[in-house]
């Protein structure tokens, strides 16, 4: 069965593999005479960026870069050129339009626990909401199931360009939400209540679970060595019995194994201890999310030294906290060492992502840690820092040409870049504002 | 109105809580004195930009502005450092503080519910407000219902008692709705609206009766007048008062309405029985027919981006708000939310980006049109003289994403002030028991 898991994981990244090597042009492409925020090695004002076979082959000050002789140049001066964004939670391809039940697909919740829901299975790629998307600068993105369940199902890192879902699913499975929020509990009324009611359901829900899982890892494992041990030839003994499949519990192997991350959502200072020590207790790597009423814990968090997906910073603060209590959450982490990830949290408002990041600036977060948690913190976090989140020389050439800050809500994304590839900015909202400006 | 944070248990019994611990801390609201704010980026909207500005406030009034102004040595000094200074942000549509009690959905036409009666003026929705330089707002009834409730106009005058909040002289609005929302209250009862046929029908029949009853009232009052002993009056009914004031135009009528062709059938309704729409709220689809709002001086309350939340948002574009005010729509931003209405200066600047607003236009879409729209446009929404002295200090650039107010005055009165601890409020000092968790401990840290 392992195996099995492990020859999985591996389709899924010669996938990536294929999608790399299929969706990258030959051309070369130069941007030349822009502000380039490197993200990891400062600002180059009147830069140059070189592009060829999807990768970035060149970064540096106008009079140190050699432009290729057949390259395409294109003139960015005045422009501002940064990595594409990575928006680290949102519901893209999984909903359409939020009231209409059948154009959505976000969460199933006849169960709590519900791992093996792959939002890859569901993946809408044609949705007209990516185009919009990308248009603002968000060039990679989660994909999660929305946050109704305790263990909802696994996370998918997309790419918001490409032919079809198979080119734009870079990776599957690439982490699994694990919410312990209130929103999750049955507790509607006590005549409609159903298991788990309570944060009390909730958790001992979520440890049997994992006891589960544990256990169907023994027997599993038993049975493999057992099978590797039988004797075919040997006809007095029986071929040993296989374990029953669980696909709930398979599900949950890679994250027992510290594989692959959890998403640890808690909104409040109780909520984050209790699951905190939950994940512990079963020794899984670990994101923080969300986070947005937990400011007595904030030193607790800081010595766990796990990333923080933080917010929604405009969650409302509690009656009796300051108004600015969560806005200036991203602050009050990042000063305590915390690496700060953001993510829209949404489908339709996801192109908003970045003025999160921007308003978060404004209640003391400093702007290069904002740009860095849309960019290289959270392709860190994924596994993906080789390929994404900086303009380095080697990584994927995903690129946003914009006319200012890109965390300013004044700017406009002019051109988008994927894999070295210009991709078109328009989407069904440009062609319905062209189509009445007639 | 879309709940976003549908956490209503926490919200209702956050509410209780609340109203336990600040009734006793309600201060009376001082008097205004002479005030003097100097050294500012004045941005008037009626005026344009003006850099190391004044603005020299009266009895509460905006008594003189401009480049040099002269004030008595009395007045309080206020240096504003180079900072910018707008007038209040105005939402032109709101639900805060009406508890859950915003939409009654038990009748699809109940404009006998005054949403004063629901006003919780402790909601602390209020506070955080003010705190996003917002001074006035529209409170209006859910978009459940077909005719709505009266709607209530505010001060977000933190801190003082319920009549103290309330806009002394603003117009009486109603609240209309139309398409999605009725269709699926009622039709999900599985009674009359289910259809937008059904919408208009019933809207139609609640105007023919409140008609008769107006014929009824102005016969009796017409037989009064000659001295006839033997009139006998018509009898009262709440529904019908508040229709005919609609039809004797004494209502702004605002509507919530998306759609294009819904636009189109709401005008004629209204020219059918003589009353006037204010504006359309929501309206997202005003791009596709500007010229015939503008023809009819209809305003509209838009988002700037919010699109797909439902099948009438379908169409929604971010350029909706600039390409219906280059028509001549009178075009506010609102924000329908708690959340939003706490950064109403970024949506305004989203339609810079989106079609290319100025800053005088981005900015009165947040104050003079939204003002217009409420019908408070010569009392507030611009730095002009004799204009009530509601003004907002920002700490940064207002239309970006750094801009957060520092100083919000209204009627010449400190309200809010950043720079304080707690909650920066200078009326409201309400600190519930074992205290409040502080967020930025300094203002300007790591800045």
């Amino acid at each position: 069965m392992l195996k099995k898991l492990g020859f999985a994981l591996l389709l899924s990244s010669l996938a990536f593999a294929q999608t790399k090597s299929s969706a990258a042009g030959s051309s070369t492409i130069v941007l030349k005479g822009g502000k380039l925020l490197t993200v990891t090695h400062g600002t180059i004002e009147n830069g140059v960026l070189v592009m060829e076979n999807g990768k970035i082959t060149a970064v540096g000050a106008v009079d140190k870069v050699n432009v290729p002789a057949n390259a395409q140049v294109i003139d960015v001066t005045g422009m501002t050129v940064y990595p594409g964004l990575i928006d680290s939670e949102t519901n893209l391809g999984l909903t359409e339009i939020s009231a209409e039940k059948m154009t959505t697909d976000l969460v199933e919740t006849s169960d709590e626990i519900m791992p093996h829901m792959h939002t890859r299975e569901a993946f809408h790629a044609e949705t007209e909401l990516i185009p919009v998307t990308r248009a603002n600068g968000v060039l990679n993105a989660i994909v999660a199931p929305e946050s109704k369940d305790t263990l909802p199902g696994q996370d998918s890192f997309i790419q918001l360009a490409g032919a079809s879902a198979t080119d734009m699913l870079l990776v599957k499975d690439i982490a699994m939400p694990l919410n312990f929020i209130g929103d999750v509990r049955r507790n509607e009324t006590f005549e409609k209540a159903k298991y788990p009611q309570t944060r009390m359901g909730m958790a001992a829900q979520l440890r049997q679970a994992f006891l589960d899982a544990q256990d169907y890892q023994q027997r599993m494992g038993e049975y493999t060595k057992k099978k590797a041990d039988w004797d075919k030839s040997d006809r007095s003994k029986p071929e040993p019995v296989s374990v029953k499949h669980d696909l709930k519990l398979e599900a949950l192997m890679p994250y027992l194994e510290g594989r692959r991350p959890v998403v640890l959502a808690a909104n409040e200072a109780s909520d984050v201890e209790t699951a905190v020590a939950l994940a512990q207790e079963f020794r899984l790597k670990i994101v923080l999310n969300h986070l947005t009423h937990s400011q007595p814990v904030l030193d607790y968090v800081a010595s766990l030294k796990v990333p923080v997906i933080v917010g929604p910073i405009y969650e409302e603060p509690k009656q009796d906290e300051r108004y600015d209590t969560v806005y200036a959450l991203p602050a009050q982490l990042q000063k305590r060492g915390v690496k700060v990830i953001f993510a829209s949290y949404d489908s339709h408002q996801s192109r908003n992502l970045p003025y999160a990041a921007g308003y978060a600036v404004a209640y003391g977060l400093p702007y290069e840690e904002a740009l860095k948690g849309l960019t290289l913190y959270p392709a860190e976090v994924w596994g993906l820092a080789d390929q994404l989140g900086s303009l380095d020389v080697g990584k994927t050439a995903n690129l946003v040409v914009a006319n200012g800050d890109p965390l300013d809500v004044k700017t406009d994304v002019k051109r988008i870049f994927v894999q070295g590839k210009e991709v078109s900015t328009d989407s069904r909202q440009s062609r319905l504002r062209d189509e009445y400006s007639k | 109105m879309i709940n976003r944070n549908a956490t209503h248990w926490s919200h209702l019994f956050g509410i209780l809580l609340l109203v336990g611990s600040s009734v006793a801390c309600l201060a009376q609201a001082k008097p205004p004195s002479d005030l003097l704010i100097k050294n500012a980026t004045l941005l008037t909207v009626t005026h344009g930009k003006i850099t190391n500005g004044s603005v020299y406030v009266k009895d509460g009034k905006i008594a003189a502005f401009g480049a040099s102004v002269n004030a008595p040595a009395s007045a309080t000094v206020i240096d504003a450092d180079g900072k910018y200074v707008t007038p209040g942000i105005i939402d032109a549509h709101s639900h805060m503080a009406l508890r859950d009690d915003i939409n009654e959905a038990t009748s699809p036409v109940v404009p006998q519910m005054r949403m004063l009666d629901a006003f919780d003026y402790t909601s602390k929705a209020i506070y955080r407000a003010l705190a996003g330089g917002v001074t006035s707002a529209l409170l209006l009834h859910g978009s459940a219902d077909m005719i709505g409730g009266q709607a209530v106009v505010i001060k977000t005058k933190y801190g003082l008692g319920r009549d103290q909040l309330l806009f002394p002289g603003a117009p009486q609005s109603i609240k209309f709705a139309s398409g999605e929302n009725p269709k699926r209250v009622f039709g999900g009862k599985g009674v009359l609206p289910s259809t937008r046929m059904g919408n208009f029908a019933v809207q139609r029949e609640a105007l023919l009766q409140a008609k008769e009853y107006m014929r009824d009232w102005d016969e009796y009052n017409a037989k009064v007048q000659r001295g006839e002993k033997d009139a006998k009056a018509p009898k009262r009914d709440l529904k019908l008062d508040a229709l005919a004031d609609v039809l004797r135009g004494k209502m702004l009528v605002q509507i919530h309405c998306y759609r294009a062709d819904e636009f189109i059938n709401e005008m004629a309704m209204a020219k059918e029985f003589g009353y006037k729409v204010r504006a359309f709220h929501h309206a997202l689809e005003a791009y596709k027919v500007p010229e015939k709002l503008a023809a009819e001086g209809v305003g509209i309350a838009t988002f700037a981006d919010w699109w797909g939340y439902k099948n009438e948002a379908w169409d929604a574009i971010p350029w909706n708000a600039v390409m219906a005010m280059r028509k001549g729509v009178t075009v506010a931003i609102k924000s329908d939310s708690d959340d939003f209405v706490r950064r109403l200066n970024q949506e305004a600047a989203k339609t810079m980006r989106y079609g290319g607003a100025t800053e005088d236009e981005a900015l009165r879409m947040i104050t003079l049109n939204a003002a217009w729209i409420i019908g408070v446009d010569n009392r507030v929404g611009s730095i002009d003289n004799g204009k009530d002295a509601d003004l907002v200090i920002w700490d940064g650039y207002p239309l970006s994403s750094y801009g957060v107010p520092e100083k919000v005055f209204i009627d010449g009165q400190l309200f809010f002030d950043r720079t304080k601890p707690g909650f920066g409020t200078t009326v409201y000092t309400g600190v519930p028991e074992g205290g409040f968790i502080p967020a930025s401990t300094s203002v300007k840290e790591g800045q």
